[in-house]
């Protein structure tokens, strides 16, 4: 063999390629099939074979002869697309080949460059304005090319182009709009792209494209409803569209074309909400599409724009209904049953009982193979649960979780915990029902959720006093079981289960059984902040248990074994390793000995007095003041002290502290957005600076906001103001009503104006992006005899703008008022001629239609 | 509009794709290996729709087809009708049906620019131009026979194979 770039030697040997070019090279040349083989021969030494092609490519697409540098070219690109290198490097040489007389190097050229050209990866772009011009007005100057030539710079204009780019092609796009060819339908496609690419094209080329829908080639008003589609889609703003209405309404009831009419509903469905009395007008032939249409995908169509547009109009509606059941029935095919399930989340509340006739094919569709369909039956049935069928309803999803998958479980339970949970509550009736539920959600295997469960165990706990019997039963249970323990995401449901029976221990019936869970060998399992609960929670447990002693409730002899029990299981702890731990075993240990007399009560008298005290004084430290739930807004209403400046920037803190530092820099940023590459850097520099703060917090404390912790040990104690009774709301009469129910709904704590802050906090108004196409297209369409109008607005806003000028110099004599005022009044008047000149110009062409 | 055009293999190389906003290659290989996953998952007669708002954004979704050892899968958004694209994959393959007798995963492999000019045919710019194969099809050979005629290749190919006639 001659040449031996043509093999593909197995050991992939560079050594036999040079980069010297061989007579053989210069002679031979791999074509693209050659290379795929290579590529394919041997799929293990692919990246030495690609690299090797690379090499290759270099050397033979520099060559003068346009052939080899299209063959180079070729192969480059299809390295470039399916195997994902860069080509950035040879624009150049795909700028060379374009101008090529030769249509099948000239397609190769496009084809590359629609595929690597772009303003992010090369800077050649502007080079092949020429080319582009002289590609895309070649139909008007040589007959003799093909008529398919024009195509090619259209590709490439749609996707790769640059806003300068398109600003300087878009008048030769022009021509192709208004001609009637077969290349109209891509101008069309092409025009809209370049449109959004740069909206100073509107003027040039909005009047054309409007044009193009009352074209004869009905591909081409396909092409045309579907750019206008794209252009009214949200996050643009459709209001500039409105004027094309009656247009568009012409090709509604004429059209027979599917494409062409599923388009136009979409049109619709994002103006009807501007215009209501567009409405009117379309929900007739919608109904007539619905009731004879045999196509699927229109009969779609028609249902999704009927229910987001029409809900209110019951004929449409029912019709609508119908054909989603239709759609839903559909055993043999998931695609209609997941579009009817699709469409049914559409249906607003007022045709729920649509939802409940279907509820057994939604039910089933829980369970269906199709991971799609599940999701959505999910959604489905959390959208449309409500007070009455929510027990039902969530217990199923909950057992369903336990039969399912990781994923989907999980899906299922953050669902149930975030509907359960969402306005306080407001959908459970029946809190000892949905306590127990919330220790099935804890069994589920795979569960991730115990963070969340946890949270609304204590949650409850604090707001609702008539649950907490059931949440002691509950977290008893769950503390009993030792399988638990050695999963960590239910770390959290037991700290949350200690925590309960710790703060609501007046409901235990059995002491020491419950000691008995908390002290068991397996906690030494559980993360050390949980670990810090239960033994906080001991402590509770045990001086309720001294209390109730001393008042005659349990024996000595519990007592007794209770103690025994701590000193044999944590004793040896005493020495070991976490801080916090350790500290909380210390004072467990200490009580012990502050009651070691207990023994001997009731044989002395003042002895015991003594003990009786101290079991009352223990008491009331832990347990006089139930905690509640504390108002987001608290920290606000304390007044701040007269002569307490509170500043937002802690910036300048940082020189106390460097004063003191040792030289290493700590960066105080106050801004919440930099918190994590703060923590990040904290970490860094740790523990100087940690010890360091500490430090500086000891003595500067009182600059420092008070932090949770803070919070509540602050409202343990007398300064914090407790929460006012009038923001408790109670909810007995509704249901009271309900004769299933049988005892009324306890009262949820609630503060009211916590809902209403997060809400502010947390929505965001979804404001359609103001662009500058609706701007540009708002002022082409109201015509021209608003530019004139237009231009003697801007001639006086330039008068105004200079009497500006001068206002502001006698701003500085005084007056500022009223000049501001003249100014503002000014601006208002040149703003609502503009507006209502404009819209006085459209509203006669809309007003005419509607009527 | 049609984000991406995607024929994937079952094996998850990729053997056409055509992005219609435009992606750099390592932002393209990250969209195919998630697609493939997202795909390679699905058991038999499941619905064809995936969700792809964690790929291609908000409000995206696809659609997919299999047919031997090769996915069709097209990604669109919500100006596109979902059973309108599910037609659209169907055209698409009975035209590369036509145009190479019986297509199989080899023709899909050696015919890269075919293939994108057949696709080119048919949607421009992330839009849909013709929904009828035989007219694709005309166009197409169209383009070939002009291709063929005043191509100057010189009488002896340039490449290896074409010169020993492999």
């Amino acid at each position: 063999m001659a040449s031996s770039s043509s093999s593909s030697p197995a050991t992939g040997s560079n050594s036999v390629i040079s980069s010297a070019t061989t007579l053989a090279d210069s002679l031979f040349q791999r074509s693209l099939d050659d290379l795929i083989k290579s590529l394919r021969s041997d799929p293990a030494s692919e990246p030495s074979a690609i690299s090797r092609a690379i090499a290759e490519i270099r050397r033979e697409i520099r060559s003068p002869e346009p052939l080899t540098k299209s063959i180079a070219l070729q192969k480059l690109t299809y390295l470039s697309s399916l195997h994902f290198i860069s080509m950035a490097w040879a624009s150049f040489h795909t700028l060379e080949l374009l101008p090529s007389p030769i249509p099948h190097i000239k397609r190769l050229a496009y084809l590359s460059a629609s595929l690597s050209f772009h303003p992010s990866t090369t800077d050649l772009l502007p080079l092949s304005t020429h080319q582009l011009h002289k590609d895309l007005t070649s139909l008007s100057s040589n007959s003799s090319t093909s008529p398919s030539l024009p195509s090619l710079p259209l590709h490439f204009l749609s996707v790769s182009s640059s806003p300068d780019l398109a600003l300087h092609l878009a008048p030769d796009l022009a021509p192709l709009l208004s001609r009637p060819s077969p290349l109209q339908p891509k101008a069309v496609a092409s025009a809209y792209r370049v449109l959004s690419f740069c909206p100073t094209t509107v003027p040039i080329l909005f009047k054309p494209l409007v044009d193009c829908l009352s074209s004869e080639n009905p591909q081409t008003v396909s092409a045309a409803i579907g750019a206008f589609c794209e252009l009214s889609s949200p996050p643009n703003d459709p209001t500039p569209y409105l004027p094309l209405a009656p247009e568009i309404h012409k090709i509604l009831t004429n059209s027979k074309s599917n494409w062409i009419l599923i388009k136009t509903l979409k049109i619709f469905s994002r103006l009807v909400p501007l215009e209501p009395r567009l409405g009117n007008r379309i929900v007739d032939p919608i109904c007539q599409f619905l009731r004879q249409s045999q196509a699927k995908s229109l009969v779609l169509e028609c249902v999704k724009t009927v229910l987001s547009c029409f809900p209110s109009h019951e004929e449409a509606v029912q019709l609508a209904i119908e054909k989603i059941k239709e759609l839903l029935n559909s055993d043999d095919d998931p695609n209609l049953r997941y579009l009817g399930l699709q469409t049914l989340e559409m249906l607003g509340p007022n045709h729920n009982y649509a939802i409940e006739s279907n509820r057994e094919i939604v039910a089933r569709s829980l369970t269906d193979p199709d991971r799609t369909i599940r999701k959505k039956a999910l959604q489905l049935i959390v959208k449309t649960t409500s007070q009455s069928n929510s027990i039902e309803t969530f217990s199923l999803l909950v057992k369903e979780a336990a039969k399912s998958d990781l994923e989907f479980a999980n899906e299922i339970l953050d669902s149930v915990l975030s509907v359960c949970g969402k306005d306080d509550y407001a959908l459970v009736m029946d809190f000892d029902w949905y306590i127990s539920l919330l220790g099935e959600m804890a069994r589920v295997p795979n569960s991730t959720k115990g963070e969340e469960i946890g949270r609304q165990m204590i949650d409850i706990g604090i707001r609702v006093r008539d649950a907490r019997q059931e949440l002691i039963r509950v977290s008893r249970e769950l503390l009993i079981d030792p399988s638990l323990y050695g999963n960590p995401f239910l770390a959290c449901v037991l700290s949350a289960c200690a925590w309960i029976c710790g703060e609501f221990v007046e409901f235990l019936k059995d002491f020491v059984e419950l000691l008995e869970a908390l002290l068991q060998p397996r906690v030494n399992l559980l993360p050390s902040s949980v670990r810090v609960v239960f033994i906080q929670s001991i402590i509770k447990v045990l001086i309720f248990s001294f209390y109730s002693f001393v008042e005659g409730k349990i024996s000595i002899d519990s007592v007794l074994r209770m103690v025994n029990l701590i000193e044999i299981t944590l004793g040896p702890l005493v020495e070991c390793d976490d801080v916090a731990v350790l500290e909380r075993i210390r004072n467990l240990f200490g009580v012990i000995y502050l009651l070691r007399d207990i023994k001997d009560y009731k044989k002395d008298e003042e002895k015991d007095r003594e003990i009786g005290e101290i079991a009352n004084i223990l008491k009331k430290i832990l347990f006089s003041e139930k905690m509640g739930p504390v108002s987001i807004n608290a920290q606000k209403r304390i007044p701040v002290p007269d002569g307490l400046e509170l500043k937002e920037n802690l910036a300048d803190l940082a020189e106390f502290i460097t004063s003191t530092s040792t030289g290493t820099d700590i960066f105080l940023n106050p801004k919440r957005e930099n918190e994590n590459e703060n923590l990040r850097e904290e970490m860094r520099i740790e523990t100087k600076s940690s010890s360091i703060l500490l430090e500086h917090r000891k003595r500067h404390g009182l600059y420092y906001l008070p932090t949770e912790k803070d919070e509540k040990e602050a409202e343990l104690t007398e300064d914090f103001p407790l929460v006012k009774d009038d923001l408790i709301t109670v909810n007995n009469e509704e249901s009271s009503r309900r004769l299933k129910v049988l005892k009324p709904r306890p009262t949820v704590v609630k503060l009211e104006e916590e809902t209403e802050d997060l809400l502010q906090a947390s929505s965001s108004v979804s404001v359609v992006k103001t662009d500058n196409i609706s701007g540009a297209i708002m002022s082409v369409l109201s015509g021209n005899k608003n530019e004139s109008e237009n231009r003697e607005l801007n001639s006086s806003q330039e008068r105004g703008k200079e009497r500006e000028k001068n206002t502001d110099r006698e701003r500085k004599k005084g007056s500022k008022k009223n000049e501001e005022r003249r100014r503002k009044s000014r601006n208002r008047k040149e703003k609502e001629a503009s507006v209502v000149s404009s819209a006085s110009k459209q509203e006669p062409a809309i007003q005419d239609f509607l009527l | 509009m049609i984000k991406a055009v995607m024929i994937i293999s079952t094996q998850g190389q990729a053997r056409l794709l055509k992005f219609y906003e435009f992606q750099p290659p390592e932002k393209q290989q990250e969209i195919v290996r998630n697609v493939y996953g997202a795909l390679s998952g699905r058991p038999e007669n499941v619905s064809s729709f995936v969700d792809a708002e964690s790929i291609f954004g908000q409000g995206t979704r696809l659609v997919y087809k299999q047919m031997a050892t090769l996915y069709f899968v097209f990604a669109f958004d919500n100006s596109e009708n979902e059973l309108a694209m599910l037609d659209l994959i169907q055209v698409f393959v009975e035209t590369l049906d036509k145009c190479f007798k019986n297509v199989c995963e080899l023709d899909v492999i050696f015919n890269f620019n075919k293939l994108h000019t057949i696709l080119d045919e048919m949607i421009l710019g992330g839009q849909v131009i013709d929904t009828n194969s035989e007219q694709i099809i005309q166009q197409v050979d169209e383009i070939t026979r002009i291709e063929k005629s005043s191509s100057t290749t010189s009488l002896v190919p340039k490449s290896i194979s074409a010169r020993f006639g492999r």
